[in-house]
């Protein structure tokens, strides 16, 4: 039996050195793809046994060395890590298989680049994930942001430069402005930045400066991408599909939310969030901007962009989690991070698998699609249907206990903003299901058949399925979050 | 074994003297290559000499030389401490790497009668530098101080052959440079007025019974400003840009890594060490004089190195703007703002060195000055360069796992210490705003289809090792800073001896 801590070593390096071998095989297109799933799937089983020691009682920790004399470059897994790791691992064995189809499919230039910024990103956010101090996290954080950059700007553009000038400014500029500032304000007032169960400002910090120190970390984490910090994720759809699948629906705006939570649950703690009154105002900004995001998604005909602001949205859902910070909020939270991710990575498949096979980007042109590729709107209806939070797929749990946990803490309005925002999602996720479908054919369109990008799509449907009988083991991690000991 | 204890001894005085007199060797020698050989020579010897004076201090505390046996106040005592033993690591360490990169650069850029002279002049200056950092005696400074200034404005003239404008380049830093030691000088005569030494310890002791006395505080008042001029903080940075765009390429590698910061370091010791009684007034030159010029040479620098092209000058002006940084952290008083500053004279030295080298080794390829549009698709000719001087760029930013990151911690923490909030949003801000100059490069080297030029230019290993050596301690040392930070900590409590 190997220890936990190797495990730890056994996830992280298989994205880190993936880049080497796939600059050393840069000129055996076969070899150097199959580099990524290989580092995946390894990774992937590493996690698993990670997560399984967690849920036995053990903690997983990695020390490598001190950066400063109080502060160490090491990870430990919490729940929530745990929870976030296997997401992105798992479904980075999925986007391997699908990045494979979508580049040689739709004939991208520099892929070797591609691939090992790809292979770089994950390796952030599972440092994200797992990062036993709140200066790791930044740390991690903004190497995610630097990593993805190559990726948004894949196509050299002047459009694609522009919209990566946004992506970066708005990321680097709030977390320098913000995250920085609130970080140091913890560590200069508390003295340390270690993650610790029930958090570490309760008795040392002031509770009357709580909610600017809050806002600081909720805005200066623009991953979150909290109105109105969310013009980079639509701005970064110019990037490649598999890249707007993985990373702007999962690893990086999951790393966003999931630093939020852990600012909330390890730094603030859930006692000294409704203790001090700190959630009040992020409880509004999460609910107005899940509110609007969702109206602005109505009015977008572009595929990705639509999603985009689905995402956005969903982000708030999980916020709004946090800031309830109850009992049922944090599960609903914690659990939408994987169902929203496996949710939305569907519909991010669908749109590119059905961009390389008709090179359709709009809306309304999808009428009558639906006939020449049905497994591919399959999948996507079930997606959609998950993030609206329709039983029996995964989405629905997240949903049940936000409203649980909204009606716990007497937020009637909030319930009633949940309400319509579930009607407008339903509008906008099913709308493109309902013109493949139902509408005329447009004869004119030629599909060609790209199976490489269509199964994955597929196993992900499946797993949303899966993921709403399967609640358990997410259940389990989310209580030891929740019940302390 | 004898005569090997015996330099062991005298190292705190042979660490200037060697490169002095290895100077006029230099000349004499007149094949480029050779003279290369003993600036080098003379450099790895600083670095030896360097390296051992910092262990003999880690290990025993404080080395007082006294230069041929005379005792202070009479005789020059040169003073090693954690402090200066942390500066001369620095400069010796900057002086090998320039030194290496300086024989290929040179070559393509100097006449080829003049390259010896140009060592002469190179270990003057490095001589000059080490000197001025370890000295004791407020005079003796005065001298080091001259041998380097002009030491640099010969090597900056230059420069000529590229460019004429090195000249008036030169003309200028000579002529402000001149003003800046007479100030100096000025202020040194009125305290050796009133207290009748020259010693900086005993100096210390003195002016300490004399806070206020009017004739110190002028004195004072001369050779803070006189210092202002020599470490280019802003408004008296005039002489700074033109001088590191018109150097030689080597040229500008030497002065933006240990010139301007052994002018701030003394500035330094003299804020904290020589006025540590006079409080007031040490409080009225950090808060009205330093800490508003700090400021304005943060925006003036970032703002003027956005709209800037030519890329020498857009480095030139980033430098002010970091000087500011520096500067703003001793403007807090404190021991950790203190340590911030000596953290970032390191890194920043790293840091713009690696970037004039790089820059310096496209400009001697293209045989002109290069501009931001010069670097396009630079990427594809120069892959080592490239990724180089993306990390040194990045670091430049303080992104995390570079040494940029660790010194924008430690200056936020000391500026919050401090309670400071005016000043920790204009940092944040700025550093924010030097996207704005640093990110055009790495969009011009990576994203942009290269034009006409680029394609005449490749990697050149002898050139770029020492670049990629630095890039690579950019890295190092911001994921592993221990060595950098423990050293800076000791160095400013050297320093600030008050707290303790």
């Amino acid at each position: 039996m190997i220890s936990s801590i190797n495990f730890i070593y056994l996830a992280l390096l298989p994205p880190l050195l993936a880049p080497i071998f796939i600059f050393i095989f840069k000129n055996n297109q076969n070899l150097r793809d199959s580099v990524g799933l290989i580092g995946s799937l390894i990774s992937f089983y590493a996690t698993i046994n990670i997560t399984n020691d967690l849920i036995n009682g053990g903690s997983p920790t990695l020390y490598l060395f001190n950066i400063f004399s109080d502060l160490s470059l090491s990870f430990k897994v919490t729940p929530l890590g745990a929870v976030f790791g296997l997401l992105c691992s798992g479904l980075w064995i999925l986007a391997a298989i699908y990045s494979i189809g979508y580049m040689r499919g739709n004939n991208e230039k520099n892929q070797t680049r591609f691939y090992i910024f790809y292979s770089l990103s994950i390796f952030g956010a599972l440092c994200v994930a797992w990062s036993s101090n709140l200066l790791v996290l930044f740390i991690f954080y903004e190497f995610l942001t630097f990593a993805t950059y190559p990726l948004v700007v894949h196509k050299e553009t002047d459009d694609s430069i522009k919209a990566s000038r946004l992506y970066l400014g708005i990321l680097v500029g709030s977390s320098l402005m913000l995250f920085l500032p609130a970080i140091i304000w913890v560590w200069y007032s508390v003295g340390t930045l270690n993650f610790a169960d029930g958090g570490i400002l309760n008795n040392t910090f002031d509770p009357v400066y709580a909610p600017i120190l809050l806002s600081l970390f909720v805005f200066g984490i623009g991953k979150a991408a909290l109105m109105p910090l969310h013009w980079w994720l639509p701005a970064a759809m110019v990037a490649p599909t598999p890249v707007s699948a993985l990373l702007h629906a999962v690893a990086v705006v999951k790393a966003g939310v999931f630093s939020i939570l852990m600012v909330i649950c390890y730094i603030f703690g859930p006692e000294f969030m409704n203790s001090s009154g700190s959630g009040k105002f992020l409880i509004w900004a999460s609910t107005i901007t899940l509110f609007l995001s969702s109206v602005i998604a109505i009015r977008k005909n572009d595929i990705k962009a639509r999603l985009a602001y689905s995402t956005v949205s969903q982000l708030s859902y999980i916020i709004l989690g946090g800031a309830i910070a109850s009992n049922y909020s944090l599960i609903a939270s914690v659990s939408n991070i994987m169902m929203h991710g496996v949710g939305k990575i569907t519909l991010f498949f669908c749109a590119g698998a059905i961009y390389v096979s008709t090179k359709i980007t709009k809306i309304t042109d999808l009428n009558g699609i639906g006939h020449k590729m049905p497994l591919t709107f399959i999948a996507f209806s079930i997606g959609a249907l998950s993030i609206i939070g329709i039983p029996p797929l995964g989405g629905s749990w997240s949903k049940f206990y936000l409203l649980l946990g909204a009606a716990q803490s007497e937020l009637t309005i909030i319930i009633i903003i949940l309400a319509i925002s579930t009607l407008l999602n339903t509008y906008y996720l099913l709308d493109p299901v309902f013109r493949a479908f139902f509408m005329d054919k447009n004869e004119s369109v030629k599909s060609v058949k790209h199976p490489l990008t269509v199964y994955p799509a597929l196993c992900s449907a499946f797993l949303v399925i899966l993921l709403f009988f399967y609640i358990d083991p997410l259940l389990q991690l989310v209580n030891l979050i929740i019940y302390l000991p | 074994m004898i005569d090997l204890i015996a330099i062991e001894n005298h190292l705190p005085a042979l660490q200037v003297v060697i490169p002095l007199l290895l100077a006029p060797v230099a000349i004499l020698v007149s094949l480029p290559f050779l003279s290369w050989l003993v600036a080098l020579f003379g450099s790895l010897f600083c670095l030896y000499a360097s390296v051992s004076l910092f262990f003999q201090v880690s290990e025993f505390g404080k080395i007082n030389y006294f230069m041929g046996g005379w005792l202070p106040p009479y005789g020059i005592e040169y003073v090693i401490d954690e402090a200066s033993s942390f500066m001369i690591v620095l400069i010796s360490l900057m002086g090998v790497f320039a030194t290496i990169f300086a024989y290929q650069s040179l070559k393509k850029e100097i006449n080829k009668k003049s390259q010896s002279k140009v060592y002469g002049m190179w270990l003057l200056a490095l001589g000059g530098l080490l000197g001025l950092v370890t000295t004791g005696d407020a005079f003796n400074l005065f001298v080091f101080l001259e041998i380097s200034s002009l030491s640099s404005v010969t090597l900056v003239a230059l420069g000529s052959k590229k460019d004429k404008r090195a000249l008036t380049a030169a003309f200028n830093y000579l002529l402000i440079g001149a003003v800046g030691a007479t100030f100096y000088v000025i202020g040194v005569g009125l305290l050796y007025s009133v207290t009748g030494t020259l010693n900086i310890a005993d100096l210390t002791i003195k002016i300490s019974e004399l806070t206020a006395n009017n004739s110190v505080k002028a004195g004072i008042s001369f050779i803070i400003i006189g210092l202002m001029v020599k470490a280019a903080i802003f408004p008296l940075h005039i002489w700074l840009p033109s001088a590191y765009t018109f150097a030689p390429s080597a040229v500008a590698v030497l002065l933006t890594a240990t010139a301007t910061k052994a002018a701030l370091y003394v500035l330094a010791r003299i804020l904290f060490t020589l006025l540590f009684n006079a409080d007031d007034f040490t409080v009225i030159i950090l808060q009205w004089v330093l800490l508003p010029a700090s400021i304005v040479a943060i925006f003036f620098g970032t703002i003027r190195a956005i709209f800037e092209k030519d890329i020498k000058k857009l480095l030139a002006f980033s430098s002010l703007s970091q000087i500011g940084y520096i500067t703003i952290g001793l403007t807090l008083g404190t021991a950790s703002g203190i340590m911030a500053s000596f953290i970032h004279i390191a890194n920043h030295s790293m840091m713009k060195a690696a970037l004039f080298m790089g820059i310096g080794a496209i400009s001697i390829q293209l045989k002109k000055s290069i501009n931001v549009d010069d670097l396009k698709g630079l990427s594809k000719s120069m892959p080592v360069t490239s990724i180089s001087l993306t990390v040194v760029i990045l670091s430049l930013l303080g992104i995390p796992l570079t040494i940029g990151f660790i010194s924008k911690v430690y200056l936020l923490k000391a500026v919050f210490s401090h309670g400071n909030w005016p000043i920790l949003f204009i940092i944040v801000l700025t550093s924010f705003l030097a996207l704005g100059y640093a990110w055009q490069m790495i969009e011009n080297i990576w994203m942009k289809q290269p034009g006409d030029s680029a394609l005449t230019i490749n990697d050149d290993p002898k050139i770029y090792i020492p670049l990629v050596a630095l890039a690579v301690f950019n890295i190092l040392f911001g994921i592993y800073a221990y060595p950098v930070v423990n050293s800076a900590f000791n160095a400013s409590t050297a320093i600030f001896w008050k707290a303790l």
